[in-house]
C-alpha cells in the first residue's frame, strides 16, 4: 500500500491491521517517552489548502511521535493563496524531498490527482477532499467504536450506528459508511431529505427521516456538523427547526440505550446539531476521538512509510 | 531439511537455561524475563515456569515488541506490530533477561536494547536464546544458549513451538 486516498482502497484485513497497529501504538501515547525512532529521517509535508485544527495537529503529532520531520504548509501565508497550481506546489514538495504528503483540499479528487500524477514520488494521504472522503477520520471513528462496543471483537460485526445530520456535504459520512460496512456494522443515515445526496438509495445503509425512531435502537450515534460554509442554498427552514428535529439534546440522550456512545468528528456547532449538555456528558467520546486520532494516524504513517519499496519478506 | 532439536531436546535446553540463569543471578527475586514476540515470548513463559519450580517463587515475565526500533524496516514490507506487556513490578533496577528463539545478526537484540531504554533502566541486561546460529553483524553475544548451531549463511533456521505451531522442533532448511 503506497497511498491512502479512499476507504474503498482498503481490504477488510488491511483495515483491521491498521486498527490493531493503532491499538499497540496507543501505548506509546500513554507512556513516559512519547517517541519512537521508526520514521527518523523521513519528511512528511502537511499540505492544508483548507482550514483544519484537529486533523492537521493530529497528523503533526503522529509524525513527530514517530520521529519524522514535519513541514506544515497551509493555504494562508503560502503561494497557494497567490494562485499557484497544485502541480507547481507538488513539484516544489518533490524537489524538497517529501516522503509523504498529507493533503486537505476543497476540491474532491485533489489527492487522487496528486497520486496518479508523476509530479512526486512520495506517498499521498487524503486528509479530507471536498465532499468526497476523509479516510483517516473514518479509521479513528472505527477504532473508537471498536474500543467501546465490539466487546473484544476484531471487527464491528452487528454494531448499529446512526449517522445523523448533514450527510450531503460530509466526507466523513462517506468514508464512514464505506468503512463501517466493510467491518460489518449496520449503518442508518438520519437526515432531512434535502441533506441526503443523490443516489443514496444505492449505498449499503438504511435511511430514516425520524431521529426519535432510530435513536433507541443503536449502539453509536454519530452527529455531523451542519456545514454552513458549503451551503449556498436553503436546505432547511431555519436552525431552530433543524435542532428540534435532528439535534441531539438531553431529552433524546435519555432515549438512547445505556451503553451507547455519542460521537462527533468536530468541529461542533454547539446548540445546533448537538447541545453543550450532551457534548460534555459522560456518554460523549468526542474528546477521546481526538486522542485516538493520533494513534490511528501513527498507524497509517507506519503502514505507508515504514516498509521499504519492495514487497519482499522472509527472515 | 534436517532436524536440529527435537521436542525433548528443547525441553532439556530450556531447563538447563533456567538453572544457569538462577546460578548467575543469586538474587532470584530481582530477575525479570522479557521475551521477544512471537516465539521468544512463549519461550520466556516456559523458562519462567521452569525457574519458578526451581527457585520456589514466581518469576515476573512479559514481552517486548521491538518492531518500531528495527534498523531494517525500510528493507522489506511493513511488519505487523506485536503486543508489549511489562510485568507490574517494572524493570527499573532489576536483572533483566531478554529471551529470543534464534540469535543471528544481533540486530533484533540491538533493537530490543533501544526499546528497553524507553521503559526503564535495569541493573543488568542478559540474553538467553534457544539457538545461536552465528553470522553476527554486531558486537552482541548471548549469556545463555540452548544450542550452538553452526549454519551457512544461505540456510534458514526454523523454530516451531507447540503454542503457535502445534509441535516443538528446530530444523535447518536450505533455501
Amino acid at each position: 500500500m503506497r497511498h491512502l486516498l479512499s476507504i474503498s482502497d482498503l481490504t477488510k484485513v488491511q483495515a483491521i491491521s491498521i486498527l490493531d497497529t493503532a491499538t499497540e501504538l496507543a501505548r506509546v501515547s500513554d507512556g513516559a517517552v512519547k517517541k519512537l525512532p521508526t520514521l527518523r529521517g523521513r519528511t512528511i509535508v502537511n499540505l492544508f489548502a483548507e482550514d483544519s485544527t484537529r486533523t492537521r495537529i493530529s497528523f503533526e503529532a503522529a509524525a513527530k511521535r514517530l520521529s519524522a520531520d514535519v513541514i506544515n504548509f497551509s493555504a494562508k501565508g503560502s503561494s497557494l493563496s497567490k494562485g499557484e497550481s497544485l502541480k507547481d506546489t507538488a513539484l516544489t514538495l518533490q524537489a524538497m524531498g517529501a516522503d509523504a504528503v498529507v493533503i486537505r483540499h476543497s476540491a474532491s479528487g485533489a489527492p487522487q490527482r496528486l497520486a496518479d500524477s508523476d509530479w512526486m514520488t512520495g506517498s499521498v494521504i487524503n486528509a479530507g477532499d471536498g465532499t468526497h472522503e476523509h479516510p483517516s477520520q473514518a479509521l479513528l471513528d472505527a477504532f473508537t467504536i471498536r474500543k467501546h462496543c465490539a466487546k473484544g471483537g476484531v471487527d464491528l460485526d452487528g454494531i448499529r450506528v446512526a449517522i445523523v445530520g448533514d450527510i450531503l456535504h460530509s466526507r466523513v459520512a462517506r468514508s464512514n459508511v464505506l468503512l463501517l460496512n466493510l467491518l460489518g456494522a449496520r449503518v442508518t443515515l438520519v437526515a432531512p431529505p434535502t441533506l441526503l445526496p443523490v443516489g443514496v438509495e444505492s449505498w449499503p445503509v438504511k435511511i430514516s427521516y425520524d431521529l426519535d425512531k432510530v435513536i433507541g435502537n443503536v449502539d453509536v450515534v454519530m452527529m455531523l456538523r451542519v456545514q454552513q460554509e458549503r451551503m449556498n442554498d436553503l436546505f432547511f427552514p431555519n436552525t431552530r427547526e433543524y435542532s428540534r428535529y435532528f439535534g441531539l439534546n438531553a431529552d433524546r440522550l435519555k432515549l438512547m440505550s445505556h451503553d451507547s456512545i455519542v460521537m462527533h468528528p468536530g468541529p461542533m456547532n454547539r446548540g445546533l446539531e448537538i447541545t453543550a449538555e450532551v457534548a460534555d456528558s459522560a456518554r460523549s467520546v468526542i474528546v477521546e476521538q481526538v486522542a485516538n486520532g493520533v494513534s490511528v494516524r501513527m498507524a497509517i504513517l507506519y503502514v505507508l512509510l515504514a516498509g521499504g519499496p519492495l514487497e519482499s519478506g522472509g527472515k | 531439511m534436517s532436524l536440529a532439536l527435537s521436542a525433548p531436546d528443547i525441553t532439556r535446553a530450556l531447563t538447563r537455561i533456567s538453572h544457569e540463569i538462577l546460578e548467575a543471578n543469586t538474587a532470584s527475586d530481582q530477575i525479570v524475563l522479557l521475551g521477544v514476540p512471537t516465539r521468544g515470548a512463549h519461550l520466556a513463559v516456559r523458562i519462567a515456569a521452569s525457574m519458578a519450580s526451581i527457585a520456589g517463587h514466581a518469576i515476573p515475565v512479559g514481552m517486548l515488541d521491538i518492531t518500531m526500533h528495527r534498523d531494517d524496516l525500510r528493507m522489506r514490507a511493513p511488519r505487523p506490530i506485536m503486543p508489549t506487556s511489562i510485568p507490574s513490578c517494572g524493570i527499573e533496577g532489576r536483572d533483566l533477561i531478554l529471551i529470543d528463539d534464534v540469535l543471528f545478526s544481533g540486530r533484533t537484540i540491538r533493537a530490543a536494547l533501544d526499546a528497553l531504554g524507553e521503559i526503564g533502566r535495569p541493573h543488568t541486561v542478559q540474553l538467553a536464546v534457544l539457538v545461536d546460529r552465528g553470522h553476527r553483524e554486531l558486537p552482541i553475544r548471548a549469556d545463555f544458549v540452548g544450542k550452538n548451531l553452526p549454519t551457512s549463511i544461505t540456510q534458514s533456521v526454523k523454530v516451531h513451538l507447540s503454542e503457535v505451531d502445534g509441535i516443538d522442533e528446530v530444523s535447518i532448511e536450505e533455501s
